[in-house]
């Protein structure tokens, strides 16, 4: 019965669109889904542990990146060109720290869940899309393999002036990944808080030390 | 038994290194197939759709499904679909709980705020596994025909997509690329039917890891969680148009639920 009832309705849809057409006047407008799922997110999500509602308040960039058509080049350019601004350097313009304690954090994959404790701090997460050391067999391919990450780019000295450029870009893709690809599905570490400066260093170190089991 | 194999599957894993670990998985997961556990919550399912439950002490055969009142063979690769007497998309879940109000007087809302593996929630487990496995081996083809049907696929599409939280984490983001894995674990690309199929056609399933059964939408419940967002409702909107963006991206795969997961 429900059946023969949708089928008159779209019979008497069908009649109305011809009526209209043939009256040239504006055809309806269809529905706006992006209004739509926006509000069904509202309405649906409630807030629990340290996961808070406003997590679902998405920035210019998380909303551009979310859509049906990738981005515009003029609109990456300008998103890029926002992102980078917000690297800061680390303090004292140390980039290193200790590559022991970044392998611990590139193990790591806990934090801002909303089961995780609001003060804890958060893991690196690196293991999950990325290969590291070769003992590591349990890595992720969402992300590069970053083996011999620094070995590769002639990094032998982190410290010295020739390896400048490429310290300065690896903090900058920890910093802000969307800084050099806006719609990267790597987290913004740095400008989200997620991890502090020291966390970085020490991850820093495991990409670029020429003693870390990266680079061996 | 269930750790020594793991023990036994990671030596061989060391050995034959990473390339082959989803062999060694896939293996491991037939291995446990052999015997899935799933089963102990499909016949518990069984016995609860057919006992007077409840404030009104009836039973569930009356409960439509979508294929009439008391159907239960091949419900499940049709949902989410429209319901005329509620107005709404319903996924299994949701449904179940709208028949355990109407037909055995249930308070609906009370079950919605009752956690996972506690109370009636317990029920829906089994319920689940029973519904899912009356449609085993069927293929997906969820109805699109009503104009909310097509709303639902709409939105849940673009939820699949909604970047957002401190890790500017979407469903798309680990799923939307095939081939790809989390450490060792494969990562099913939902927007392909072979992805979704393989997803949406293995839940409910029993998870070997914490040795419960999962119902989509707890499924879905801990994907949330791991994308850092807050909490999605029980069988709330948002969640039912997932299933229906999946469900419908899975047509003509094959049902395997309930599944056994890792």
């Amino acid at each position: 019965m429900f059946r023969i009832h949708t089928r008159r309705l779209a019979w008497q849809a069908t009649a109305v669109v011809f009526l209209v057409a043939g009256c040239a006047a504006p055809a309806v407008a269809p529905p706006d889904y992006d209004a739509i799922s926006l509000a069904m997110i509202k309405a649906s999500f409630e807030a629990k542990g340290q996961a808070t509602l406003g997590r679902l308040d998405q920035d210019p960039l998380q909303r551009a990146c979310s859509a049906a058509t990738a981005p515009s080049a003029e609109a990456v350019r300008k998103l890029e060109a926002q992102e980078l601004a917000t690297i800061k350097p680390p303090p004292e313009g140390r980039y290193l720290g200790d590559w022991k304690e970044g392998e611990k954090l590139a193990q790591n994959g806990r934090g801002m869940t909303w089961s995780d404790p609001a003060d804890a701090p958060a893991g690196g997460n690196c293991y999950n899309c990325h290969q590291l050391s070769k003992a590591e067999i349990s890595f992720g391919t969402l992300g590069p393999s970053l083996y011999n990450y620094g070995k590769l780019r002639g990094v032998s000295d982190p410290s010295s002036d020739a390896a400048k450029p490429i310290v300065l870009y690896t903090w900058g893709k920890i910093f802000d990944a969307k800084a050099s690809n806006a719609c990267s599905i790597m987290p913004r570490f740095g400008e989200a808080h997620v991890l502090t400066a020291k966390q970085m260093q020490d991850i820093m170190a495991l990409l670029l030390d020429p003693k870390s089991p990266v680079n061996q | 038994m269930h750790r020594f194999i793991v023990a036994a599957l990671l030596c061989a894993a060391v050995q034959a290194h990473a390339q082959s670990s989803s062999e060694e998985i896939a293996k491991y997961r037939a291995m446990l197939a052999d015997g899935n556990p799933a089963e102990l919550w499909e016949a518990k399912g069984e016995g609860l759709w057919k006992q007077p439950r409840g404030p009104n002490k009836a039973t569930l055969e009356q409960c439509d499904l979508g294929r009439g009142a008391g159907v239960v063979k091949g419900a499940f690769v049709e949902l989410p679909r429209f319901f005329a007497d509620t107005g709404r998309v319903q996924d299994l879940e949701s449904r179940l709980v709208t028949c355990m109000q109407d037909l055995q007087g249930f308070n609906a809302a009370e079950i919605v705020k009752t956690p996972f593996g506690k109370g009636e929630q317990v029920t829906l487990e089994s319920l689940v596994a029973y519904v899912s496995s009356e449609s085993d081996g069927m293929t997906f083809s969820l109805p699109q025909a009503h104009g909310q049907e097509k709303d639902m696929y709409e939105a849940g599409k673009r939820i699949f997509n909604f970047r957002s939280g401190p890790y500017d984490f979407s469903c798309a983001s680990c799923h939307g690329q095939e081939g790809k894995r989390i450490r060792l674990q494969d990562l099913p690309d939902l927007t392909t039917a072979k992805g979704a199929g393989a997803a949406f056609g293995a839940w409910p399933a029993y998870r070997v890891s914490s040795g419960e059964l999962w119902s989509m939408q707890r499924r879905l419940n801990d994907c949330f969680r791991q994308q850092r967002f807050p909490s999605p409702g029980f069988i709330s909107d948002a969640t039912i148009a997932l299933g229906v963006y999946l469900g419908v991206t899975a047509k003509g795969a094959e049902s395997i639920a309930p599944a056994i997961k890792r």
